[in-house]
């Protein structure tokens, strides 16, 4: 056993330091019910993904109740979820799983605790256009990961972005909602906010 | 005449443009009229959650604050996409829930003269509002060119059906919803197990390989279970099992062709449209053939050119020979 872990089980035995797993519930949106996981596993028996996780669901809320932060936020299982929600309507205990996922994320991002970072500039790219044009642009959205993060895969891309754009489905300008400005300043004042009680 | 408040999102005016096309088709023989939110903005997708709380919500919340200006003897939002819808449902929800989200919300939407009080709407997807409000018996009615001897794989998508905040469907997993209405079209519906598994969502553009699996298994289980095509709610799975098919078919060295059609295109060929008018031939895997088995005759589009074999290089201006060219002179 290395010598942190006997560590930090000797600090556990003196007090128990639930703090990293209220952080992570308080954060969430909704009423996160994460204290109530039985670590029954029926969340990563569900997943989709779970094959390609790192942690699994029930691994992960038990290293929250650890302590295990760096671990937590470095893990590749926040990133892999598809919010596909299979695990929500199953588990017992009503923990809403993919929204503490979401939670992850975002501390992931704040942390700048992540291995890959191709989901975290897929999401921040998505955002950037959101907030520049107050719509999705696909356009510009998938040319700017693509060249960035699967640069290999563009020429095999070609014929579908090719059929996408000739078939109307893809407009190579972006649409911007009219009162760009009043959602600007709404997106402002709620970046300075927090979710604390 | 039935009123709805409408949220469109964005992909109903570029990757799911048919959806959009052939849902306006559908209102007038249903009786139904939406009207659209004024000035409504992204819902953020699933990618917003995950960057920072308070803007995602808030984000959303603009168009339900837009929205419940917009009550006219409705208080019903109706979102075609199935993750607007659920990101609308989801903010709607948890506001309630934790009102203190619900406080800091309205703290940021002062921002910009606006304010929600939550609850007041109701969010709903627009299935529910076809079979629950209009009715598969009103549906049936309005069919003039019943679907028979078409096979269809009725796929739910998972956001639709889950987390299901409000208890509006038969089964979190195994919903009928959409077979009911497929049926009520007159297609031949097929027992399709995977109908909310997941298509991939976003991992089609983060993480390729655990996408391609997933559209593997629904296409392919489409595929063995002998649908003609599959019928979709969602511009998400339209998009993901459309477009990346090519691309799946390529990294598993496969061969399907499943075609994947927004179930409101189906109901518009059942009321006696015509493809070009619901948007058929916008797909990427053709649903000629499919729609073939039921003599409904897609009219050939713009085609993209057959690839170039390697060999024959870049195409070059033809040298004439010289009997050509002496003919030419004649």
């Amino acid at each position: 056993m290395p010598q942190m872990t006997d560590e930090r089980v000797r600090a556990r035995l003196r007090e128990e330091d639930l703090s990293l797993l209220h952080e992570v519930s308080m954060k969430t949106a909704g009423v996160s019910h994460l204290e109530m996981c039985i670590q029954c596993g029926t969340c990563g028996g569900s997943c989709p993904s779970a094959m390609d996780m790192e942690h699994t669901p029930r691994m992960l809320f038990a290293m929250l109740r650890a302590g295990m932060r760096d671990e937590v936020l470095r893990s590749n299982t926040p990133w892999l979820c598809v919010s596909c929600y299979h695990c929500v309507v199953r588990c017992p205990q009503e923990v809403h799983i993919a929204d503490v996922m979401y939670t992850l994320k975002s501390m992931a991002i704040q942390a700048k605790l992540y291995s890959d970072s191709t989901a975290p500039h897929f999401s921040q790219t998505f955002v950037d256009m959101v907030e520049t044009f107050g719509r999705s642009f696909e356009f510009g959205l998938a040319s700017r990961h693509y060249l960035r993060h699967f640069p290999l895969r563009l020429p095999g891309m070609l014929p579908m972005g090719f059929g996408m754009i000739t078939k109307g489905r893809m407009a190579i300008t972006p649409k911007k909602i009219k009162h760009m400005d009043q959602l600007k300043s709404i997106l402002k004042r709620a970046s300075q906010l927090e979710l604390t009680s | 005449m039935n009123k709805y408040i409408l949220y469109p999102g964005c992909s109903m005016e570029s990757s799911g443009k048919a959806y959009g096309e052939s849902i306006n088709t559908i209102l007038e023989p249903l009786d139904l009229h939406f009207e659209e939110i004024d000035d409504w903005n992204c819902c953020g997708a699933t990618e917003y959650l995950g960057i920072n709380l308070i803007p995602a919500y808030s984000l959303i919340a603009r168009n339900l604050a837009l929205a419940s200006k917009q009550m006219n003897g409705t208080r019903t939002v109706v979102a075609p996409c199935s993750a607007c819808y659920l990101n609308l449902a989801k903010a709607d929800y948890y506001m309630q829930e934790r009102p203190s989200l619900g406080v800091k919300v309205n703290e940021a939407l002062e921002a910009g003269g606006l304010s929600y009080v939550p609850g007041t709407l109701d969010v709903r997807h627009l299935i529910d509002v076809l079979v629950h409000d209009v009715g598969v018996d009103a549906i049936q009615k309005a069919v003039v060119r019943p679907l028979h001897g078409l096979k269809v794989a009725p796929y739910m998508g998972c956001m639709l059906p889950r987390p299901d905040y409000q208890h509006r469907w038969t089964d979190h997993e195994h919903p009928t919803e959409l077979d009911d209405l497929l049926r009520a079209l007159g297609a031949d519906v097929i027992d399709y197990p995977l109908t909310t598994e997941c298509c991939g969502g976003h991992m089609t553009q983060i993480g390729p390989e655990t996408a391609f699996e997933l559209i593997m298994r629904l296409v392919a289980d489409a595929d063995e279970r002998g649908a003609h095509l599959m019928a979709t709610v969602c511009p998400m799975c339209q998009m993901n099992i459309d477009a990346y098919q090519n691309e799946m078919n390529h990294f598993f060295k496969t061969d399907y062709h499943m075609p994947i059609l927004f179930f409101t295109q189906l109901m518009g060929l059942a009321f006696g449209k015509e493809p070009g008018e619901v948007g058929i031939g916008t797909e990427l895997v053709s649903a000629r053939n499919a729609l073939a088995h039921i003599g409904i005759e897609v009219p050939v589009t713009h085609e993209p050119a057959a690839p170039r074999k390697k060999d024959e290089g870049l195409p070059m201006p033809r040298r004439w020979t010289k009997q050509e060219g002496k003919e030419a002179v004649k």
